[in-house]
């Protein structure tokens, strides 16, 4: 049993170190630090208690905003993403000519890094639109990113188009797991298409959707590399998500102590939302 | 007569799938289609029409010959190559002993742990950045190693997660036979799991190259020598100075997205068939 006890530590050791270096320590360090008025440049600096905790709701109006934005594209993202994903998944898991050759194409845009996706629909927000907008007169593609409106619907396109492909995958994982003989049996208890997939199928993909909406939960509400390159917040910090909040908090106004105390009440939020998702949808899943 | 009809509708239905699954796949495609069709072009021919391929007159390869300057791109490339290359590897080895352990290990600790640092997916790395990079300022370590724990210490728990689902379904059994044969602990580890975890382990790999070749806001603020800057950093710093200069900036995205291509044509099978594998439990 000790040498067991042994082993087991030893094996988990190098992981456990690391992340408790990286991630653990700083998040427990990270919370005295929220209690003071660090700037950043020196490492004296005074306690001032809850006082960011309480300006982050009262003087500091910047991050409720970005709280609502992130919350409202996280949203859309969220269930955009999934039943794209679920569709595409569907659609590929047909046996026909190519389908292997579209499983790739769907996925390619979650290779392009975060930062390249939102310079490269930049593009196409403001030069490409505009030039469509003066050929055909569509006045509503004209002065994208210039809006909160277009910056918030250009943060959705650009997260949907990255993240489908990935729920993709999941979902054909799982539809791959589902036996042909559950889909046969309910075909021949005289159920049809629609109703073998709603009754059959959707509950069988439980698993899936678990892992596809945690995953995209997480993604959406931590997007920092297309916020930055596609709208950095323009106009007037209206289209900045929490994480590029907390950035500028920190790097732009140099109040360390302050974007310290928001990146908890961030972490606690998603944390919070995660957690109550997996609680929910695991609830939902069907033993197969 | 019937089996006949149904064959037809059978074939019309593929070819609406067919014809359906291709036309989303343009839409997919076509901002990458844009992009290249500029990248190529003269800023002249850019302003003349934005959505015209390239002509005789309006073509050139000079945006790619300035861009690939500006990036600095072979120092960058290799910045980033070394570093992704090498976080992949610590991060592959160490999670692999982590996620193994833990699923041969049935105690309440072990349970504990895997579910902490599955949950820990959710945490951002805003919330440990700020004190992480005082610590890591003051032991000087602010450069590619500094970087490269870090990577590790953040990709860790994805993949123990990932690679948990997989070790899962390799038999119980296999393993105790080999420890009958006499097989060491650590040989059974290197010789019969690493073996086993091919697919897996390449699965993993994938999604971690992508993660980190990509990533801007940790070598952003880790990284604060020059020479060490990352590619997305110079792509970064590029679109500040050019932003408007779209006939420049396309062909740096270009040049920034062909190597990450390149090795998803190689490694596209492994993640299809590693998802496929992979149990979702």
């Amino acid at each position: 049993m000790k040498k067991n006890n042994l082993k087991f530590w030893f094996f988990l050791a190098p992981a456990l170190l690391c992340f408790l270096v990286v991630v653990i320590i700083p998040i427990i360090v990270g919370f005295f630090y929220s209690l003071t008025d660090w700037n950043g440049l020196n490492v004296n600096c005074g306690f001032v208690g809850l006082k960011n905790f309480i300006d982050i709701f009262t003087r500091d109006s910047g991050f409720l905003n970005s709280l609502k934005f992130t919350i409202g594209v996280s949203f859309f993202s969220v269930i955009l993403t999934n039943a794209i994903g679920l569709v595409l998944a569907i659609l590929v898991t047909k046996k026909f000519k190519g389908s292997k050759f579209l499983k790739s194409i769907f996925f390619m845009p979650n290779l392009i890094g975060g930062l390249l996706l939102g310079f490269a629909w930049k593009f196409i927000f403001t030069e490409i639109f505009s030039s469509i907008s003066k050929l055909t007169g569509l006045t509503f593609l004209n002065e994208w990113l210039g809006t909160t409106e277009t910056g918030f619907f250009g943060l959705i396109i650009v997260n949907v188009w990255q993240l489908s492909g990935y729920m993709m995958i999941i979902y054909v994982a799982q539809l791959q797991q589902i036996p042909y003989s559950a889909k046969e049996s309910a075909k021949i208890d005289g159920a049809g298409k629609v109703q073998t997939f709603l009754k059959i199928t959707f509950p069988l993909l439980m698993p899936a959707f678990t892992i596809g909406v945690f995953l995209s939960i997480a993604n959406s509400f931590k997007m920092f590399d297309q916020n930055i390159s596609l709208t950095n917040g323009v106009p007037y910090h209206s289209t900045q998500m929490l994480a590029l909040n907390i950035y500028n908090t920190a790097f732009t106004n140099n109040e360390f102590g302050l974007a310290q105390a928001k990146s908890i009440i961030f972490l606690i939020i998603i944390a919070s939302i995660g957690l109550t998702q997996l609680l929910i949808t695991k609830k939902k899943e069907v033993e197969m | 007569m019937k089996n006949l009809n149904h064959k037809k509708k059978f074939k019309i239905n593929k070819l609406f799938l067919t014809f359906f699954g291709f036309i989303l796949a343009a839409i997919y495609l076509l901002p990458i289609y844009i992009l290249l069709i500029n990248s190529f072009k003269t800023q002249k021919g850019f302003f003349e029409n934005i959505l015209s391929i390239p002509n005789k007159e309006t073509f050139t390869v000079e945006n790619y010959k300035n861009a690939f300057l500006k990036l600095n791109f072979l120092r960058s490339f290799l910045n980033s190559f070394a570093i992704t290359i090498i976080s992949v590897f610590f991060i592959l080895l160490f999670s692999t002993m982590a996620a193994w352990i833990l699923v041969r290990t049935k105690t309440k600790t072990s349970k504990v742990i895997f579910c902490l640092l599955s949950i820990s997916i959710l945490i951002p790395f805003q919330s440990t950045m700020l004190p992480l990079l005082m610590v890591f300022k003051k032991i000087k370590l602010l450069n590619p190693i500094g970087l490269i724990i870090i990577y590790i210490g953040f990709g860790v728990s994805f993949s123990i997660f990932i690679l948990h689902g997989f070790i899962k379904n390799i038999p119980k059994e296999l393993e105790e036979a080999a420890a009958i044969d006499g097989c060491g602990f650590f040989q059974l580890f290197f010789r019969i799991i690493i073996p086993l975890l091919k697919t897996a382990l390449i699965f993993v790999s994938v999604l971690n190259v992508i993660w980190i070749w990509n990533d801007f806001l940790l070598p952003s603020v880790v990284l604060t020598d020059q020479k060490w800057k990352t590619l997305p950093l110079m792509t970064y710093n590029f679109f500040g100075e050019y932003s408007k200069n779209w006939d420049l900036a396309t062909a740096a995205l270009f040049i920034c997205i062909t190597p990450i291509i390149i090795f998803y044509s190689w490694a596209q099978k492994y993640i299809v068939s590693g998802m496929t594998k992979w149990s979702i439990k």
